[in-house]
C-alpha cells in the first residue's frame, strides 16, 4: 500500500484549502462553517498522532484500575468502570480512579480542544 | 411565493397596527437562522422592532423544556413589572394577524456575542459593573410573582434535573465514567432545595444584550421554568460560559461576590458563594449533555452539518471542567 500523500498530508492538504482558498470567499453562515470545518481537520491531524499512545495509557490505567485481564475490549473496560461508579463501588475517594480519569481527560482535550481553558486549570 | 408574499402583507399589517399608518413597513430581514425561533428585525420610519416568530410560523417548541412564545412575551411583561431590563412587548400574535406564534418586541441596542464583550475596550468599562447589574437582574426575576403567569411554566428543580439529563445520558448508551462520577457525587451531595422561584433557565452571556454601560436587556426567556434560584447564579458561573476567561468566575467578566452582593441586595435571600458550587457542577453536566444532544442530532442524521458533527468534541471540556470541580470538592 503506498502512503505518499499520507492520511496526515492529504488532511493537511485540504486544510490549507479551505483556510487560504475557500474561507476567504466566503461570507456569513458559510464562512462559519469554513472555520469548524478547518478545526475539524485540526482534530483531526491531532488524534491521528495522539490516540494510538494516549489509548495504550488509557487501557494499562483500566486495567489496573478495574484489575482485570487483558481481554476485555476498550469499550468494555469503560462500560465495567461506568458500571462500578454507577453502582457505587467505586467513587472519588477510590485510590487512583480520579488520577486515571483526570489523565484520560486531559488526553482527551489535547486532542479535541487543546486551548480549552480548563485544560490549563487541570494541568496548573 | 403565495406564503412569502402573505407572510409580506402580514408583516407589513403588523407594523402599521402597531406604530401607525403614517409609519410603513420599509424593511425587514432575518436576522437569526436556527430551527428554534426565528428573529426578524423590521424597519419603518423612525421605529424598528424585533419580530420573534415559530419557525414558518407553525408553533412546535425548540424542546420539551421550551415555554412556546405566548408564554414567553407573558413572562418577560411580568419581569418588566419586577424590575428586570428587558425589551417592551409591542404585540402578542394573535390568529387574526396571520404570521403564526410569536409576539412583537422593541429593538434593543448593544451586542450579544460574549468574545467582543469580554475583549474589547469598548466594553471595558461595562465589564466593572457587570456581575452587580446580573446580580440585581437575577434578584428581580427571582422576585416575580408567580401569580397569573403561564401555566406552561414547569417545575424542575435540582434532583428532576439530574433525573432528567441522566435519562437521556443513558438513552446514549455510551459509557462516560467522568459524567457517571459526577452524577454520583451530584446524588451524594444534593442541597436541600431552596423555596421555588422563576428561573430565567438559560442567564449568560449569548443571551444578555450589553452596551458600553452594561446590561441593557435579557433576552431569550424559553427556558424559563419554576425551580431553585441557586441554578440561574451558578449557570452563569460554568466555565463554558466564561469565554476563556476563566479567572472570572462569572460569566468571564466578574467575581462571584461581587453577584452575590448585589444578588442577596435585591432579593432579600442569602446566598453563600460555597451555595453555588454545587449547581455549578450540575449546569457544567447538563451543558456536557446538552452537547451530547447536539452531536446526536448529527449521528442520526436529523443534522448533518459539520458544526453538528464536531460539537460531539466539545464534550470532553465539559469533562475535564468537571474533574477540577470534583477535586475541589474533594479537597
Amino acid at each position: 500500500m503506498h502512503d505518499q500523500p499520507s492520511v496526515s498530508e492529504l488532511v493537511q492538504a485540504v486544510k490549507s484549502f479551505i483556510d487560504e482558498t475557500a474561507a476567504p470567499q466566503l461570507k456569513g453562515h458559510a464562512a462559519f462553517h469554513a472555520r469548524v470545518a478547518s478545526n475539524a481537520l485540526a482534530t483531526i491531524l491531532r488524534d491521528l498522532e495522539q490516540r494510538p499512545s494516549a489509548e495504550t495509557e488509557e487501557r494499562a490505567g483500566l486495567i489496573a484500575l478495574l484489575e482485570t485481564g487483558d481481554d476485555l475490549t476498550h469499550e468494555a473496560l469503560n462500560r465495567e468502570l461506568s458500571r462500578r461508579i454507577q453502582s457505587g463501588e467505586m467513587s472519588a475517594d477510590t485510590p487512583g480512579l480520579m488520577a486515571h480519569l483526570k489523565r484520560t481527560t486531559i488526553a482527551q482535550v489535547e486532542i479535541d480542544q487543546p486551548r480549552y481553558s480548563g485544560l490549563k486549570t487541570a494541568k496548573a | 411565493m403565495g406564503a412569502n408574499s402573505d407572510f409580506e402583507t402580514g408583516l407589513h399589517t403588523l407594523f402599521t397596527g402597531v406604530f401607525g399608518q403614517t409609519s410603513p413597513l420599509e424593511a425587514f430581514k432575518r436576522l437569526s437562522g436556527g430551527a428554534s425561533q426565528e428573529t426578524w428585525a423590521l424597519y419603518g420610519g423612525d421605529h424598528s422592532a424585533i419580530l420573534r416568530r415559530a419557525p414558518g410560523g407553525t408553533s412546535n417548541a425548540r424542546s420539551s423544556a421550551a415555554i412556546g412564545l405566548p408564554a414567553e412575551a407573558a413572562l418577560i411583561e411580568a419581569a418588566k413589572g419586577a424590575g428586570v431590563p428587558v425589551p417592551d412587548v409591542l404585540h402578542v400574535l394573535s390568529e387574526a394577524d396571520g404570521l403564526g406564534d410569536g409576539f412583537l418586541m422593541s429593538r434593543v441596542l448593544g451586542e450579544t456575542i460574549a468574545r467582543p464583550i469580554l475583549r474589547n475596550d469598548e466594553f471595558a468599562q461595562a465589564r466593572t459593573v457587570l456581575a452587580k447589574q446580573c446580580g440585581a437582574a437575577l434578584g428581580a426575576i427571582h422576585s416575580i410573582s408567580t401569580d397569573g403567569l403561564p401555566s406552561a411554566l414547569q417545575l424542575s428543580d435540582g434532583m428532576a434535573q439530574i433525573a432528567q439529563y441522566e435519562e437521556i445520558y443513558r438513552s446514549f448508551d455510551v459509557p462516560r465514567p467522568v459524567f457517571e462520577l459526577a452524577l454520583q457525587w451530584l446524588k451524594a451531595n444534593a442541597p436541600a432545595p431552596l423555596e421555588t422561584v422563576i428561573v430565567h433557565g438559560d442567564f449568560r452571556l449569548g443571551n444578555l444584550m450589553i452596551d458600553e454601560t452594561g446590561l441593557v436587556a435579557v433576552l431569550d426567556w424559553e427556558l424559563a421554568h419554576l425551580g431553585d434560584p441557586r441554578e440561574d447564579l451558578a449557570w452563569l458561573c460554568v466555565n463554558s460560559w466564561r469565554f476563556g476567561q476563566s479567572h472570572n468566575r462569572v460569566g468571564g467578566f466578574g467575581q462571584l461576590e461581587e453577584l452575590l452582593d448585589a444578588y442577596n441586595g435585591a432579593s432579600g435571600l442569602n446566598i453563600l458563594p460555597k451555595d453555588v458550587d454545587w449547581w455549578e457542577l450540575l449546569g457544567t453536566l447538563k451543558w456536557g449533555i446538552m452537547c451530547m444532544i447536539m452531536y446526536e442530532a448529527f449521528r442520526s442524521g436529523a443534522d448533518p452539518s459539520v458544526e453538528r458533527a464536531a460539537i460531539g468534541r466539545r464534550v470532553s471540556e465539559t469533562e475535564i471542567d468537571l474533574i477540577n470541580l470534583l477535586e475541589t470538592a474533594n479537597a
